[in-house]
């Protein structure tokens, strides 16, 4: 075995432990963790068997098979990242309802108040 | 007949006393009855304090949610209020109060929707630096293009909403920087909307949300924005 497939391989497993340990302390929503469970599976896989991963290569016409690992993983991100901006917007969104709510839940509150002790 | 003059302040304590006194005194057709609603985008100074002693009702923002967000609240307490019509008066005393009489005669004249007051059609009072002005022409032609109506001053705050606007405004409303934008999503909504001259003031205090180098940043942004707002449904958005 290489020494950097030794690497690699040591890297993943820590990474997914850490995932799993994430999730399991209700840390990370399953939901998220789904994306970096399937990475870093895709990674642990082909570290191991690279023969797989020089017959994918070659059947795609990628000629240095890291490269294909590079792309894909980097689209994978960029997807996942485009995601992220989209519970960022959806987020923003409910925020606003909400303060915006509160505040005039606020004022009835008061005229109730009012009202009340009057 | 009920109206909200809806007072968007971040930071206004320098500009927010005057402008309470001059809308409290102000004269209107006995028809109109007038409340003041002052919208405290999280300010970091006694804005809240000053509205809160005052006659204004205090809509207080728990987290700051930009200019957008803080006119929005407004127009949400004058939809669940039953106002008749809502008037957007900024914090800074940009808009003197008693322009908003020229508003409300546009409206009685067109029963337009929505009526913009606007510093450019006669070019009296305050005019903006030059290159502001750059900036408004070009958003100027930008909105003819998208939704060929001319609007000589879409960035104008100063607007005085019917019914129709305020319910459709309490469902959406951009966040920031709003105006040129609403102004697309009100033409695809089908709202009619009129311009009237008005004479403006240089702000009394406090800074405004548009500052040097973001001018640029701005203007991409409006730009975008208005793109997009020209190619969605209106009734997409929620």
């Amino acid at each position: 075995m290489l020494r950097a497939q030794v690497i690699t391989i040591i890297t993943s497993i820590l990474f997914l432990g850490l995932v799993f340990r994430l999730v399991v302390k209700g840390k990370l929503r399953e939901e998220y963790a789904i994306v970096w469970l399937l990475l870093t599976g895709i990674l642990v896989t082909f570290s191991f068997w690279e023969k797989g991963l020089r017959l994918l290569s070659d059947a795609v016409g990628v000629a240095v098979p890291a490269n294909l690992v590079f792309t894909i993983s980097i689209f994978i991100i960029l997807v996942y990242l485009l995601h992220i901006s989209l519970v960022a917007s959806k987020l923003q969104h409910q925020n606003k309802t909400m303060a915006q709510e509160m505040a005039l839940l606020k004022i009835e509150m008061a005229k109730l108040k009012d009202k009340v002790s009057a | 007949m009920k109206i909200l003059v809806i007072v968007p302040c971040y930071n206004e304590q320098a500009s927010l006393p005057k402008l309470l006194a001059d809308l409290e005194f102000l004269s209107l057709p006995t028809k109109y009855e007038l409340s003041v609603a002052v919208i405290n985008d999280c300010s970091k100074d006694n804005t809240a304090e000053i509205a809160r002693s005052s006659y204004a009702t205090l809509i207080n923002l728990p987290v700051n949610l930009g200019i957008g967000g803080a006119v929005q609240s407004g127009l949400k307490y004058a939809l669940q209020n039953n106002f008749d019509l809502a008037v957007q008066i900024d914090g800074d005393g940009q808009h003197p109060p008693k322009e908003l009489a020229k508003l409300i005669t546009c409206y009685e004249e067109t029963n337009a929707n929505l009526v913009i007051g606007s510093r450019f059609i006669d070019k009296e009072g305050f005019q903006s630096s030059f290159m502001r002005r750059s900036g408004i022409t070009y958003f100027r032609y930008l909105n003819k293009i998208l939704t060929g109506q001319k609007i000589y001053d879409s960035t104008s705050g100063f607007r005085l909403f019917d019914r129709r606007a305020i319910r459709l405004c309490a469902g959406y409303y951009p966040d920031d920087y709003p105006e040129p934008e609403s102004l697309i999503f009100f033409s695809k909504a089908g709202l009619v909307i009129k311009e009237t001259s008005v004479i403006m003031e240089e702000r009394n205090g406090g800074q405004s949300s548009i500052r040097h180098f973001s001018s640029v940043f701005y203007c991409l942004k409006v730009t975008l924005a208005m793109l997009f707002s020209s190619v969605r449904k209106p009734d997409l958005v929620c």
